[in-house]
């Protein structure tokens, strides 16, 4: 099958490279560009870890194929630690809370959470749950992912304060 | 899960996508936001040669609200839909009916025309569109042409549009004001396809019914517009005799099938007991 | 310094040791995409392994025709049974003492079953070409139902033709497995005929599946220069990997280095060897090159590790007064195409001799028959230490079916049959010896805690309501209170293939006073990094931060059992507090010479050891760590280092008492949980946070299994629930919040007290959920109906029971 140039940008960063353009997005990342945090769970659309963003919205990459995503912006998990590489605040309060285990959905929880807090700053917890339903977690039964989602909330309005 | 190859066409305006269509015939297939398709290639289970992405074409794009109709782009997103204030103020009912399709990711990328247009009967656009009682935009090789959302589909996946014809805009008359709308749907879970689904609208002339519309979704092999069922409403008062005829007259036209949701007679029942909320909801809002 | 002016409250928060909420190490890398997942892992030259699998329960392959696939370029192999049976690898054995096809031997077993592996030098390539292997099959009929493979002609295991022997006894027809049995039948059944009172019923323990969210796979990396073969994989016990990869493939053990990198769940999937690491490795010998096979979410609920799918039909007998006086357990179980548990070998239905729960009943009896049908292989233990989620179930079911023939409130009749807490160590009628409990503490709290009576005259009004026309919603209280048993398991009762039961821990002290651990033990996220390291720091004095502590790789870590039947804490984390205190005893010498005073004189006080009665007087546990290995002391080797293999002389029993109120709409069967209160006793707490966070994560994965979670199949063996739109797992939308409380009953022989945690919600939490649905009917005659509880099991049960008019 022939290749198509491809050309995006992840994480801040041009990328160019050759893919057949059946090669799923997830594939892509994890497998040319090595960027392995976005993860593959069920390959059907309905898992959630494989969430990255692009050109601002939460999409889930498994279902994209790269050919799609040509010239699209992407961030991973990857793309949201801060500058200096210590943690993000969301990242840091899924530490502080506990809302992770075995950590194999949390790339794509806090980069749909990234999401949502972008959309919404200031979500319910019902507003989280429902916002968050496209992400399946199996060992945390959700109830820490959420509380993390709230503080991360009240952290970055709280900064958000602060800086004006 | 891998799907097979194919050549992939990123056209920019209608005219070339469909002479791609024209072109390659049934090995070609228009993708949108793919999320019924691409899953569907990944099992093998769709086989195509040539992929083509309607993502680059405008014309496709944008909702236009206006006083008696609403035209949305067959590329406008859910997610857009839920978001647009136009919209949501004009017709309630879309809002209220795509935030219960699939996820968050899904409806970022979910397209109102890929729903629509791809006739499985899972999908909740297609009896919205025939409540609401939409005109499909379909443009082929020779131009375009109109059909009603409730002729358009002829049995799962299944439709009147011809393989070399894209479905580019939809054109939804707006309810008039103090219209009653509801859309219930029963499902196991968020991301799952309805148990039983219904899209009711309801205008109210003083205390009787001037009109009302009633939809069923993943209740057969098509949407059903249940038009015996909205009569029964019509010219009355909305009492318990109406609406319980309403619910009767709509099991009566619904055909569905057993599947994992549960058997004929569970799914037969439920959609009664969703309509009859649906109803109550509508009528609870129509002024 | 620094010390002398810290309280001995200061310098114990300082060690972050046992007890508290320590914040997770891992976290740090997970947070931010760095985890390090089987997937995650590449060579140079990989090559991708895929398989081609049957879509037909029960078929005879008839042919294989692999030239169009081989044709396709960059495919290097299509490995079938023929290819694999000159190297004894066309079968494989079975955890459970079975034994079972690595690719289709003449036929096949189950929908899904592995019958070619394709090897390629790209995923996608793969794919492609496993579509391309033309197989012929010739249908045989299909068995799917355990009752029915008893009496039918048809013979699935055609390789045990005329074997009236197996691995656990007679065997009493060809799809027979096994019987196993515990208990006293003669008394027992005497007991039941001379009863007061005697409830009967059939409790189904559906099939499920443990579904982590990363599927099973592996790359085995065969270096033909040095001979070793290196097998990265998911495996929650990768040192038993390596004995039984050594076993069948004949490589010595010394050139087999398995690799558990981070897991994405195990919950018992991961705990079996599957035909995709057998081949992933004969591919890698054959080729030179590793070989990376991963699992598809289809193939994962397809053909790897179902759980339960047990039919116990039970009789319970009681006085007229309520209290239980014997207990009778038949079941049928459902074990698929191969039995491919991963049971202690004495135990081939797990520690189903449980089932008698929190009570004390005098007289019992189970009779267990393994069967084969045309399903997947399996029967792990899911969230589980070996079936007792299925005798929690069946047991606190049986309370409930009781209760109602007694008219007798279901709290009422737990409370008078508990074993009292003057009982322990209690000697279980069907064989085990509970280490320690106070199980009508934990239940009153529970019962205050919720507010017990208020809830019943709450359901008494709703339901008053429901019959006055005013709601269409019933409320069901849920109650349970469940018994584990977990921590397997002393070695002279417990064994894997032979493999005794015990764990490891190996503890360096560092000269600056940091230190590096190692247990035979893997995490797939219960967070071992952090609350191993808490131990430590507990038992020796070093705060938990200055400990790294390393799992999973065989070549490094001493031999272990793995991760799964919550027996880490239990066993590995008994075997990391010994490894302590063997180097506290040594550092009790070093301080003492360092001190100048005897051995005798000194004694540990937090992170130090001091001279009694002169507390002033005193060597910190870095002093010492560095005098360990730069001071010459007479008669004291050099260095601070010790290993532990700790063999636990009994299983412990953790508890816990739950409530579930939820509201049923009878119309569409749609349930709602309204409040979950859990009480867990796990004895000592390591870590409260990660306590907390495993009852959430356990009980939602109760909630699922009891509200529509299922591996479900139609008459032809067909697979109905192969994805996740299907096989229900929870969003966080239809998932509640819960409430959770403890008590604390150490364990007596544990040498830090702890019992284990990671099961209890599960084991807890399905009954729980369920008896709260069979409570909302109650009163209109439900006495027991089969889970899962989706939409329209509910429906069909309000139906039944005349509520739809």
């Amino acid at each position: 099958m022939s290749k198509m140039h491809v050309k995006m940008t992840v994480n801040g960063k041009e990328v160019e490279a050759l893919a057949e353009p059946r090669t799923l997005l997830i594939h892509f990342l994890r497998e040319d560009l090595k960027i392995t945090g976005p993860h593959i769970g069920c390959e059907t659309s309905h898992c959630g870890a494989c969430t990255v963003d692009i050109d601002g919205k939460s999409v889930k990459s498994c279902t994209v194929f790269v050919a799609q995503a040509n010239g699209a912006d992407v961030t991973t998990v990857e793309g949201l630690v801060n500058e200096d590489g210590t943690l993000g605040v969301i990242q840091e309060m899924f530490r502080e809370h506990h809302g992770l285990q075995c950590g194999f959905c949390t790339p794509g929880m806090i980069t749909r959470a990234h999401r949502l807090l972008q959309e919404n700053p200031t979500p319910s917890e019902e507003e989280v749950r429902f916002g968050m339903a496209g992400n399946l977690c199996r060992c945390t039964g959700y109830q820490n992912i959420v509380k993390s989602i709230l503080a991360a909330a009240d952290h970055l309005n709280a900064q958000k304060e602060a800086a004006e | 899960m891998i799907p097979a190859g194919f050549e992939y066409h990123r056209p920019a305006d209608v005219a070339s996508a469909i002479s791609i269509l024209k072109q390659h015939g049934d090995e070609a297939r228009v993708v949108a936001g793919g999320h019924s398709l691409i899953p569907m290639m990944k099992l093998r289970m769709a086989d195509l040669a040539h992929l083509v992405d309607l993502q680059d074409i405008g014309e496709m794009k944008g909702i236009q609200v206006g006083a008696d109709t609403a035209v949305l782009g067959a590329m406008v997103t859910q997610h857009e839909m839920i978001t647009h204030e136009g919209l949501a103020a004009a017709i309630p009912l879309i809002r209220e009916a795509a935030l219960q399709i699939a996820d968050p990711q899904v409806r970022y990328v979910g397209t109102v025309g890929g729903n629509v247009a791809n006739g499985d009967p899972g999908n909740d656009m297609p009896g919205l569109m025939q409540c609401l009682d939409a005109q499909f935009e379909l443009a082929g090789a020779d131009g375009s042409r109109t059909v009603a959302a409730r002729d358009f589909y002829e049995a799962a996946y299944f439709t009147a549009r011809d393989d070399e014809e894209i479905l580019t805009r939809i054109h939804i008359p707006v309810p008039s004001a103090g219209t009653g709308y509801a859309y219930e749907k029963q499902k196991r879970k968020i991301g799952d396809y309805a148990t039983a689904a219904s899209a009711v609208l309801i205008t109210m002339d003083g205390g009787t019914c001037a009109s009302a519309s009633i939809a069923m979704t993943n209740l057969a092999d098509t949407p059903i517009w249940a038009e015996a069922a909205a009569a029964a409403l019509v010219g009355t008062s909305l009492d318990e005799a109406a609406r319980a005829a309403a619910v009767a007259a709509a099991i009566d036209v619904i055909d569905p099938v057993s599947d994992n949701r549960g058997p004929v007679d569970f799914k037969k029942h439920v959609a009664g007991v969703i309509l009859r909320r649906a109803i109550d909801r509508a009528a609870s809002r129509a002024s | 310094m620094k010390d002398e002016v810290q309280t001995p409250a200061e310098r114990t928060a300082n060690l972050k040791g046992m007890g508290t909420s320590r914040k997770r190490v891992e976290d740090v890398r997970f947070t931010q995409g760095r985890g390090n997942y089987v997937d995650d892992i590449k060579m140079d030259g990989m090559l991708y392994g895929d398989f081609v699998r049957s879509p037909y329960a029960h078929a005879r392959v008839v042919s294989v025709n692999k030239e169009a696939a081989l044709a396709i370029p960059g495919v290097v192999a299509v490995l079938t049974a023929e290819d694999l049976e000159p190297l004894g690898l066309h079968w494989m054995p079975t955890l459970a003492g079975d034994k079972q096809m690595v690719l289709a031997d003449g036929k096949v077993l189950f929908q899904g079953q592995e019958v070619a592996y394709v090897v390629a030098d790209d995923r996608y390539v793969a794919a492609d070409a496993a579509e391309l292997v033309e197989v012929e099959y010739e249908e045989l009929p299909v068995v799917v139902d355990p009752f029915e493979a008893l009496k039918t002609d048809v013979v699935l295991r055609e390789d045990l033709a005329g074997q009236t022997e197996g691995a656990h006894g007679p065997r009493k027809h060809h799809n027979h497995i096994f019987t196993w049995e515990a208990g006293e039948k003669d008394a027992t059944e005497a007991v039941i005929a001379g009863a007061d009172v005697v409830a009967e019923e059939m409790v189904y323990y559906h099939r499920t599946h443990p579904c982590p969210l990363e599927t099973c796979g592996c790359v085995a990396s065969m270096d033909k220069v040095t001979g070793k073969l290196t097998l990265y994989g998911t495996f929650q016990a990768p040192h038993a990997i390596r004995t039984v990869v050594s076993l069948i493939s004949g490589i010595a053990e010394h050139n087999i280095r398995v690799i558990s990198p981070d897991i994405g769940g195990g919950f018992g999937n991961k705990v079996g060897a599957y035909p995709g690491y057998v081949c992933s490795v004969v591919a890698s010998i054959v080729t030179g090159k590793p070989v990376k096979w991963i699992e598809d979410r289809m193939e994962n609920l397809m053909s790897t590790a179902f759980a339960r799918d047990y039919w116990m039909q039970g009789k319970i007998a009681a006085t007229s007064e309520g209290k239980i006086t014997g207990l009778w357990c038949h079941t049928t179980a459902d074990h698929g195409g191969f039995d491919a548990c991963a049971d202690p070998t004495k135990f081939p239905a797990g520690f189903m001799n449980i089932c008698t729960g929190s009570y004390d009943i005098p007289t019992a009896y189970l009779a267990v028959d393994g069967v084969y049908t045309n399903k997947a292989p399996g029967g792990v233990a899911y969230r589980c230490s070996f079936r007792v989620t299925e005798a929690a179930y069946f047991i606190e079911r049986m309370i409930e079916v009781l209760a109602i023939k007694l008219n007798m409130d279901a709290a009422e009749l737990r409370r008078i049959n508990f074993i009292r807490k003057d009982q322990f160590p209690y000697q279980s009628a069907l064989g085990w010896e509970y280490d320690s409990g106070d199980y009508h503490t934990a239940w009153d709290k529970a019962m205050n805690a919720v507010g017990y009576d208020d809830l019943r005259a709450e359901q008494a009004q709703q339901l008053e309501d429901f019959n006055a026309g005013k709601t269409r919603k019933l409320m069901g209280i849920g109650l349970t209170h469940f018994t584990e048993i977990v921590g397997a398991g002393p070695v002279k009762n417990c064994d894997i293939l032979g493999l005794g039961m015990f764990d490891s821990c190996e503890i360096r002290i560092h000269p600056t006073g940091s230190a590096l651990a190692r247990l035979g033990t893997i995490s797939q996220g219960q967070g071992h990094a952090t609350t191993f390291a808490q131990i430590i720091a507990s038992e020796i004095g070093i705060p938990a931060d200055d400990i790294t502590l390393e799992e999973g790789d065989t070549d490094t870590a001493p031999y272990g059992l793995g991760t799964y039947g919550s027996r880490s804490t239990p066993v590995a984390g008994a075997a990391t507090a010994m490894a302590g205190r063997k180097i506290r005893a040594k550092a009790q010498m070093i301080a003492a010479y360092l001190l100048e005073v005897h051995d005798d004189d000194v004694e540990f006080d937090i992170d130090r050891f001091v001279v009694k009665g002169a507390p002033e007087r005193f060597k910190t546990m870095k002093e010492i760590a560095f005098a360990a290995y730069n001071q010459a002391i007479p008669g004291i080797e050099p260095g601070l280092e010790a290993v532990s293999y700790y063999d636990p002389p009994n299983m412990t029993y953790p508890f816990g008492a739950y409530v579930c109120v939820l509201d049923i709409d009878v119309d569409t069967g749609e349930a709602e949980v309204r409040q979950f209160y859990a009480l867990d006793d796990c004895g000592t707490r390591i870590n409260p946070m990660i306590i907390e966070g495993q009852v959430h994560g356990g009980l939602t994965e109760a909630l699922a299994i009891a509200m529509g979670q299922e591996i479900a199949y139609d008459e032809m063996g067909n697979v109905k629930t192969g994805t996740l739109m299907d096989f229900f797992w929870p969003t966080a939308w239809e998932t509640p919040n819960y409430q959770t409380d403890h008590t604390t009953t150490p364990s007596p022989h544990h040498p830090i007290g702890a019992k284990g945690v990671g099961e209890s919600p599960n084991v807890g939490g399905v009954p729980c959920f369920s008896n709260a649905v069979h409570d909302a009917f109650k009163s209109f005659g439900l006495t027991q109906t089969h889970m899962p509880h989706d939409h329209w099991r509910i429906w069909k049960t309000a139906n039944g029971l005349g509520l739809h008019g």
